[in-house]
């Protein structure tokens, strides 16, 4: 027993892709190959990676939104990704989820009242009429939405907002963990500081732990109490957020951090030659960083490096010549 | 004189049978051979507006209802669409977000890529061809021939832009604008296109307008920079200046809210409130809703741009001060 309030163990995930009518060929994506992570009540662990590298298929599984291909999730020691969806229904309330777009999360027919009421109405059947009007109220008081919102359709409302009512709506059950997937990517830069502010002092107030997956290491810096770094479905690195910018170990880290923009300027002055992630349908035999990699040797394309801990350092790292 | 001036640029849109609303609110600008200037905003702050009007592109029933865009002294505004064909998309090119969108899925590149040149210039297939390779290579697309006979979807997204921006180059134009071009792309693909463009200017002594809303990019790419806000432009100059010590309290805010900026774990700046629509302006300041600067004259009068910045309570260059 651990005491993660959710931890994966070699989470599997392929999607079987349609087959083509000529061929016996049954092609299968590896969404995730083997990923364990354990998260610790109260932080906030971020999973930065780009598209396709199985970030947000991460979150969906443990969320059980899709079932894994092998490997185990639990939530507070006990399994949860085999269970049915009565079985799931208790726990359901304790796990939420905040999407990436609050233009297409939020029912456009249903008002704030409605959608901000059926999580309780389903997941917590006891409570009478007036203990939702009542726990509706607080959740919008908590999250900076103003009571008079309730009777209006999300089209009234501004992303910023709408992403408000996204992060109510997940709190509304009283969960202890939320998995939050690219919450501010789609909004303007001047309101992302203010659903980020929101999110850490909710996490404050209610002693919650994230899930937050994300493409900004800017924001994991400032955020973040841990990092795993993915790749084309693995964790190339796990790390403090505090000292992955500092040290990271993984050369796919040092590209990430290598592309972020910076206000000083001056980063990008010599071109960079195109690199892309390999094919998940036919993924390499070795690590598959290693096409991309300045430092692969024969070695990284044939035996597939394992997470390790580096020595000297709290980092565990997936590279055969990290140090 | 200076390759494009443009002056006093306004854009209407009619708001019932008599009203109009303004979508630009008179925006000057001068661009010089080789000069890359970025202009920042958040959507709907009218800088996309800015790249369509330049190119005389606004859609129905918006109009262009003042202004001058001089090209080389001949102003853009009264061209023959005959005439204005030979400047768009030969002289002034375009990238825009989203490579998938700007490419026809049902056209291999070599296609579209001969059609656009043969649309400008009177040239043979065969010739046509070659440039195109040449083009692809010039923008290092590895195995440039075979490309030619790709279809978008055969490409990956890095490799898509890259495309975009091959046929941007195609009639070696003197002017690129280029909206959001790394928007949609994964954050070591952009380094590597932000990285391509600034070589390409340099190389070529091109002039860019990159328009964005992320301002680190910014920080990387341009010299010159104007920022936006509500149709307005509210704060312009030396991009390195603006960003080491901004005047417009909508500048400094934005720039203070970047998590980058802040200390780790600690609440960020946030700007309240969001911006206002074209449809619904305050009177004076568009800004003076949100600015703790502003007082009863800020709400009577819009302050003019002075000194590269329309505030009349700009912030001093070392008052780190209240914004």
């Amino acid at each position: 027993m651990s005491d993660a309030i959710v931890e994966t163990r070699g989470l599997e995930m392929r999607f079987a892709l349609p087959t083509h009518f000529l061929s016996r060929e049954k092609p299968v994506l590896h969404a995730l190959s083997g990923v364990s992570i354990k998260i610790m009540p109260g932080e906030t662990f971020c999973v930065v990676g780009e598209s396709g590298c199985g970030k947000t298929t991460l979150g969906r599984a443990i969320m059980g939104l899709n079932t894994p291909s092998a490997g185990e999730v639990y939530f507070n020691g006990k399994r949860i990704d085999q269970m049915d969806e009565a079985e799931r229904k208790p726990i359901r309330r304790d796990m939420q989820m905040v999407f990436q777009n609050p233009y297409a999360s939020l029912n456009p027919r249903r008002n704030v009242f409605e959608t901000l009421a059926e999580p309780i109405r389903h997941l917590m059947p006891e409570k009478t009429e007036t203990e939702v009007r009542a726990q509706v109220e607080d959740v919008l008081a908590a999250t900076g939405c103003d009571p008079s919102w309730q009777r209006r359709l999300p089209h009234e409302f501004s992303g910023g907002q709408r992403q408000r009512i996204a992060i109510a709506r997940a709190l509304v059950t009283n969960p202890a963990f939320i998995v939050a997937d690219e919450p501010i990517s789609a909004l303007d830069v001047s309101i992302q500081a203010q659903i980020l502010n929101l999110l850490t002092d909710l996490q404050a107030q209610r002693g919650l732990t994230y899930l937050f997956i994300t493409h900004d290491l800017s924001v994991v810096k400032h955020f973040g109490t841990r990092v795993a770094v993915m790749y084309l479905g693995q964790v190339m690195e796990l790390a403090d957020a505090e000292t992955i910018f500092e040290d990271p170990k993984h050369p796919y880290t040092q590209l990430l951090l290598d592309a972020i923009p910076k206000l000083e300027g001056g980063s990008f002055e010599r071109p960079r030659q195109p690199g892309e992630l390999p094919d998940p349908v036919n993924p390499p035999p070795g690590c598959p960083f290693a096409p991309r990699c300045s430092i692969a040797a024969d070695r990284c394309r044939s035996e597939r490096p394992k997470l390790r801990v580096i020595p000297g350092s709290t980092t565990q790292a997936a590279c055969h010549f990290a140090e | 004189m200076a390759m494009l001036e443009i002056h006093d640029l306004r854009v209407a849109f009619p708001r019932g049978k008599k009203d109009e609303v303004e979508a630009l609110r008179g925006i000057d600008l001068t661009l010089e051979k080789g000069e890359r200037i970025g202009i920042v905003g958040e959507s709907g702050a009218g800088k996309s507006m800015l790249a369509f009007a330049i190119l005389n592109l606004i859609a129905e029933p918006g109009r262009v209802s003042q202004g001058t865009i001089k090209f080389h002294g001949e102003n853009l505004l009264d061209m023959s669409e005959r005439k204005i064909r030979t400047i768009r998309g030969n002289r002034i090119s375009m990238i825009f977000q989203d490579p998938m969108v700007t490419l026809n899925p049902v056209l291999t590149i070599g296609t579209q890529m001969i059609e656009t040149l043969k649309a400008h210039q009177r040239i043979s297939t065969r010739e046509a061809h070659q440039r195109c390779v040449d083009k692809l290579k010039l923008v290092a697309i590895p195995s440039a021939e075979s490309r030619m006979d790709a279809y978008p979807h055969e490409l990956s997204g890095g490799l898509r832009q890259r495309v975009v921006i091959a046929i941007a180059l195609l009639t070696d134009p003197e002017i690129i604008i280029a909206d959001e071009p790394t928007t949609a792309l994964d954050v070591t693909i952009q380094a590597e296109i932000i990285a391509l463009i600034l070589k390409l200017c340099r190389d070529n002594d091109l002039a860019l307008i990159l328009i964005t809303h992320d301002l680190g990019v910014v920080a990387e790419v341009t010299e010159r920079l104007m920022i936006m806000y509500a149709g307005k432009c509210v704060e312009t100059g030396r991009t390195r200046d603006i960003i080491a010590a901004p005047k417009h309290p909508y500048a400094a805010g934005l720039l203070k809210a970047l998590p980058q900026n802040a200390q780790r774990g600690s609440k960020l700046y946030q700007i309240p409130g969001s911006m206002p629509p074209i449809t619904a302006l305050p009177s004076g300041c568009p800004y003076h809703p949100r600015c703790a600067r502003a007082d009863d004259g800020c709400r009577a009068a819009m302050p003019p741009l002075e000194n590269g910045v329309a505030c009349f309570h700009p912030l001093n260059e070392n008052a780190e001060a209240s914004i």
